[in-house]
């Protein structure tokens, strides 16, 4: 018995140091092209290579793991995982929640599709993702707004004629509509402060050396390289 | 198309539908997919028997004589029939998971200073994380697939309780006299006239549990264990080349049809099954379905 005491002591001191290594990404894994899970089930994307390579500079080991997006702020707040690397724009509202590091893409239009030209974008069925900053901005315009839980049933609703368009990120909607009978309407409209990670509020020394690794490779051009290989909109 | 199966997957574009039904049905997405159903069986498998487990204690609670206890099975029923699920999967899991570790940390760490709650963030050392921030992922799947049967097993062994309360209330009062008149002590007669008698009047109620409970496995996306109905979802969403080599529209209602048709399978099998255990059960009981049988022999 106290030999089995002992062994659990030992487990758990080398667990502990072998703890500050390991850092849980939490991503939604169904926003290409920033993240989506490709044809093997992994996370892929521009922010699965921008946060491998972040937590190679800030030499942690770091692991992939999905969450619904409606609960992504709640799950990292209760400790589920460490940060959120999913697109999430930076707004004041969630700053009261999570503190983010600097903008790894700057602030990126949004932009509205339909399947014909002539919808009211003021007046009409819009539709967006739940709590996502597009989502406050039909609020806003005083159009009708329809949330759904994830990007794709967005689209779909507008397939189906449940929406009359869809708000998104300019950079999520281009592929979509290149491939597909849906058109850009209306102008661009700038949202956001640009995209971070978000973390803990308690967890400030984390925080630090994720926000050094993007100065770095923002200095060193890299992170444009990755913006432009995924086209996630304009480079620094 | 690391993992691809068929050699001839490593261009898809240029493949017969036949062909690239085959290669697209066997990506590693899809294999995902298939492994959720198991996990689905799995969830069942545990969290049926321990969803009894739980309904029977909570029945023998709610006639036990000693109050505390009569209260207790009396007020687990009736709050966790009452709170609905959703609310329920989602408050009770974070809080036993928080309770949890709240317990670890004042065991592992009793020198802390710093508050566990600060604003929005519950933090407590790194050593009482359950799991610990440095498992394998499939540690951490298998600990949120543990929560997700303790839950299921509470909600689902409340309403299994007042089924089973019922069912040792229906049994004809002769048979415990008779019991009594034998000379049995009351802990015989519970086990050796009552138990075996009631389930014949329990179980109508208990396989509607388990049908209900068939059909609730989506609750599970709510702890973060994909579940067909999430893969399903996932797959069926329309697809643009930049990031497949599957490119395909909108395809769920297809990938829905096939859940539909797995549910009515599953639940088609377990009606069979129930019925035997019905006709093996109502064997030698006072009961109309007992007569029937004691006629036709």
């Amino acid at each position: 018995m106290k030999s089995l005491i002992l062994t659990t002591a030992a487990l758990a001191l080398t667990a502990g140091m072998g703890l500050a290594d390991t850092v849980r990404l939490g991503t939604e894994g169904a926003y290409p092209p920033y993240n989506f899970l490709n044809d093997n089930g992994e996370v892929d994307g521009f922010e699965r290579e921008l946060g491998d390579e972040l937590c190679k500079r800030a030499e942690l080991t770091c692991e992939w793991v999905t969450n619904d997006w409606d609960s992504i702020i709640p799950n990292l707040v209760s400790g589920n995982y460490d940060a959120i690397i999913a697109g999430m724009s930076i707004t004041e509202e969630r700053e009261e929640v999570v503190d983010f590091t600097q903008g790894y893409t700057p602030p990126s239009p949004s932009a509205y599709a339909a399947l014909s030209a002539d919808v009211d974008l003021t007046g009409g069925v819009i539709a967006a993702q739940t709590a996502t900053i597009q989502a406050n901005h039909v609020v806003d315009t005083g159009a009708t707004l329809v949330e759904y839980p994830t990007p794709d049933e967005t689209l779909a609703a507008v397939r189906a004629g449940e929406a009359d368009a869809v708000i998104a990120d300019k950079d999520y909607l281009e592929p979509e509509v290149e491939a597909s009978d849906l058109i850009f309407v209306g102008d661009d409209v700038p949202l956001g402060g640009g995209i971070g990670m978000a973390f803990r509020e308690s967890d400030d020394e984390m925080r630090a050396k994720f926000d050094a690794a993007i100065t770095s490779m923002k200095e060193d051009g890299s992170l444009n390289t990755l913006i432009e290989k995924w086209e996630v909109g304009g480079t620094w | 198309m690391r993992s691809a199966i068929f050699s001839f997957c490593s261009d898809p574009a240029t493949l017969e539908t036949f062909q690239w039904m085959s290669c697209y049905l066997t990506t590693g997405k899809h294999m995902a997919f298939y492994v959720s159903f198991g996990t689905v069986l799995l969830l069942l498998a545990f969290a049926a028997p321990s969803a009894l487990l739980f309904g029977f204690g909570g029945a023998m609670a709610a006639r036990a004589r000693f109050l505390p206890l009569n209260w207790l099975g009396r007020g687990y029923i009736a709050i966790v029939r009452g709170v609905p699920d959703i609310a329920f999967f989602l408050f009770f899991v974070i809080a036993l998971d928080q309770g949890l570790e709240y317990l670890r940390h004042k065991v592992k760490c009793p020198d802390w200073d710093q508050p566990i709650r600060q604003g929005n963030d519950f933090i407590v050392c790194d050593i009482a994380k359950l799991p610990l921030g440095n498992s394998a992922q499939w540690i951490h799947e298998t600990y949120g697939f543990a929560l997700a049967v303790v839950t299921f097993a509470i909600v689902f062994g409340a309403f299994a309780a007042n089924v089973l309360y019922g069912a040792m209330q229906a049994v004809p009062h002769a048979q415990i006299e008779t019991a009594e008149a034998y000379g049995l002590t009351p802990r015989q007669t519970f086990w050796r006239i009552l138990v075996p008698q009631m389930w014949t009047y329990a179980l109508p109620g208990l396989s509607n549990l388990w049908m209900v409970l068939i059909k609730a496995t989506p609750l599970l996306f709510l702890l973060g264990v994909e579940d067909i109905v999430y893969w399903a979802k996932e797959l069926g969403g329309s697809k643009t080349a930049n990031f497949t080599a599957y490119p395909h529209p909108d395809w769920r209602t297809q990938y829905f049809l096939a859940l539909l048709v797995f549910y009515l399978a599953f639940t088609k099998v377990s009606e069979v099954v129930l019925n035997r255990i019905t006709t093996r059960l109502s064997h030698g009981q006072a009961t109309l379905a007992g007569e029937a049988q004691r006629k036709t022999t």
